[in-house]
């Protein structure tokens, strides 16, 4: 196990304050020292071993970039990128830098392009990435121009591996992350397919700023435990699910689940009562009960399916609202939550109108949801002085395994385990 | 009757609907909607794509009952109030008995702690009718110009 330095600020050389070295504390993966949610070099190192590293970043959505010339830009960790649908009909990705002086090559969100040019000095590039024209290379009236060596093809924003899974877009910059089927693992892909089984349409973006650093959110996400204890909007009223089952899946590395719950399928009826879905008493009741109409659209009487993927994806059903989110770091205490709300392309216009009805469920005004958007910053502001100290993750024991409940935190234990590999710490 | 739609009329439906969320009396704040309505919470750049995801979304009037017995109810989220400050209402339409108007505004959300930053600006697209003696909501599209939201939006716009 290798040490890292913290630095731990010094007060006037009091003895007491030493510097000193903080270790991972003992007790395996129940234990999450705080500082881990601090430390500046965690920070920066992140980027080179998580992002940067053996892993698959969720860069877009497949329907984003679905025309040739189709471009968007977002990030890999701190790393801006342009994701791009070039005329071969593949799709590339490459760094938003331009190979001259580092400037961003696209400035906006996204677009269509035939090609790319760098506002700074018009350095020109392909929708691979690849240089193609530096602006006056030849000099003006056999003046000036590129010293003789240069070679375009020696220079250009670092390119990115592909992959694409069920309608995803996934980027890596390591030759050594396994295939993306391997990765994902077998239950976490076949999970995946189930949802995004058909081609998507996008019917919303948003941007929820969250107050901490990334890793509270994506423990947040992978967290059963607290589900039914912070978010009270199903109990409150009493919307009870009958005969509900629930359970998780973990993959091998730990770094990617999908908890879920449904009820046995009855009846064939496509209404509520079929996902046990009602409200049990009048005085808190909802007056609009049209937001528990729901389609057990997948065949299954699943009518939640939270799954993440490791580094920064969450792929939400929560009866009929779908969403991805991606999940990037934007310093220590920040954190940017992309939404993107989905349907399906052959939608009946019953079916859009639900699923707009349902998006109140989740994002950042979400009635089950809206809650951690803010609890990550709860603990923020809790742990500001608590460095030395640590988080207690013992529920369900100590194992990382699949579990038959959803009172585990086995999932955010996986989530140490993958992200502790990563980091070698 | 209801008479007819004048931006006197129209300036102080506005008045009074900010007036409503700011001193915290959520629970009339249904009231300044039809049955059915649309209200929604979007962003510039959503609006601008034809995207019809809201924030909020709410086609009823039991709807927005809901999201005010959530609040209060089932939702934890930190002590906060908005002050909304309104730009001048631009009247696009109006037959008398229905009008659409735009009205620009700025949101500064107050927290427990005193913390004080402007949570939203934006336009607010209304398709307003007369009726009693009121004017209410047909429509109420809350376009904010910024596709980026801090924490969590509790209260609505």
């Amino acid at each position: 196990m290798v040490a890292v330095n913290v630095n731990v600020r010094t007060n006037g050389g009091a003895a007491t304050n030493a510097e000193q070295p903080m270790e991972w504390p003992q007790g395996a993966l129940t234990r999450v020292p705080f500082w881990i949610y601090q430390s500046p070099e965690i920070y920066a190192a992140e980027q080179r071993r998580i992002y940067e590293g053996p892993v698959w970043n969720y860069l877009c959505l497949e329907a984003e970039v679905a025309e040739p010339g189709d471009y968007r830009t977002t990030f890999v960790g701190a790393m801006p990128v342009v994701i791009v649908h070039d005329f071969d009909q593949e799709i590339y990705a490459f760094e938003n830098r331009c190979a001259h002086r580092g400037a961003l090559i696209a400035l906006d969100s996204g677009g269509k392009a035939r090609d790319f040019t760098c506002v700074y000095h018009a350095w020109n590039y392909d929708l691979k990435g690849n240089l193609k024209a530096v602006a006056f290379e030849d000099g003006v009236a056999g003046k000036g121009g590129m010293g003789k060596t240069f070679c375009r093809s020696d220079h250009g924003p670092r390119k990115l591996r592909i992959a694409s899974f069920a309608g995803l877009v996934f980027g890596s910059l390591s030759d050594d992350v396994p295939p993306i089927e391997e990765y994902l693992g077998e239950e976490i892909a076949a999970k995946i397919k189930r949802v995004l089984n058909k081609p998507v349409v996008v019917t919303g973006r948003f941007t929820q700023m969250l107050p901490n650093n990334w890793k509270l959110y994506f423990e947040n996400v992978k967290d059963t435990y607290h589900a039914s204890l912070l978010h009270t909007f199903f109990t409150t009223f009493r919307i009870n699910r009958l005969t509900q089952r629930g359970g998780m899946v973990i993959d091998e590395s730990g770094g990617n689940h999908a908890s879920f719950s449904f009820v046995d399928k009855k009846s064939s009826e496509h209404d509520y009562a079929a996902l046990g879905l009602r409200s049990e008493q009048e005085d808190f009741a909802l007056k609009d009960t049209n937001l528990l109409e729901t389609i057990d659209e997948f065949g299954d009487g699943c009518h939640m399916q939270i799954l993440t993927v490791y580094p920064n994806l969450v792929l939400q059903q929560i009866q009929n609202a779908l969403a991805v989110r991606q999940i990037l770091p934007k310093g220590l205490n920040e954190t940017a939550l992309n939404w993107t709300t989905i349907g399906f392309a052959d939608d009946t216009p019953e079916m859009k109108s639900r699923r707009l009805r349902h998006n109140n469920l989740a994002g950042p005004a979400g009635y089950v949801s809206m809650e951690d958007g803010a609890v990550g910053g709860f603990v923020q502001r809790g742990i500001a002085a608590a460095s030395g100290e640590r988080a207690v993750i013992e529920m369900g024991g100590s194992s990382t395994t699949n579990e038959g409940t959803r009172a585990t935190e086995a999932s955010v234990r996986g989530f140490w385990k993958c992200y502790r590999a990563h980091m070698g710490i | 009757m209801a008479g007819v739609i004048t931006l006197e009329r129209i300036l102080a439906l506005q008045a009074a609907y900010i007036r409503c969320i700011d001193h915290n009396e959520l629970e009339a704040w249904p009231e300044f909607f039809l049955d059915p309505c649309l209200y929604k919470v979007t962003t510039a750049e959503n609006h601008k794509l034809g995207y019809q995801s809201g924030i909020i979304y709410a086609d009823t009037k039991g709807m927005l009952i809901d999201r005010v017995a959530a609040l209060r109810q089932a939702n934890i989220y930190e002590k906060q109030n908005y002050r909304h400050i309104l730009g001048l209402s631009d009247i696009v339409k109006n037959d008398g008995g229905e009008a659409k108007s735009e009205t620009p505004f700025m949101v500064v959300r107050i927290m427990h702690d005193g913390r004080s930053d402007i949570f939203a600006t934006g336009l607010y697209l209304d398709t307003i009718r007369a009726t009693g003696s009121d004017l209410k909501f047909v429509q109420r599209i809350v376009v904010c110009d910024s596709s980026r939201i801090d924490t969590l939006m509790a209260l609505p716009l």
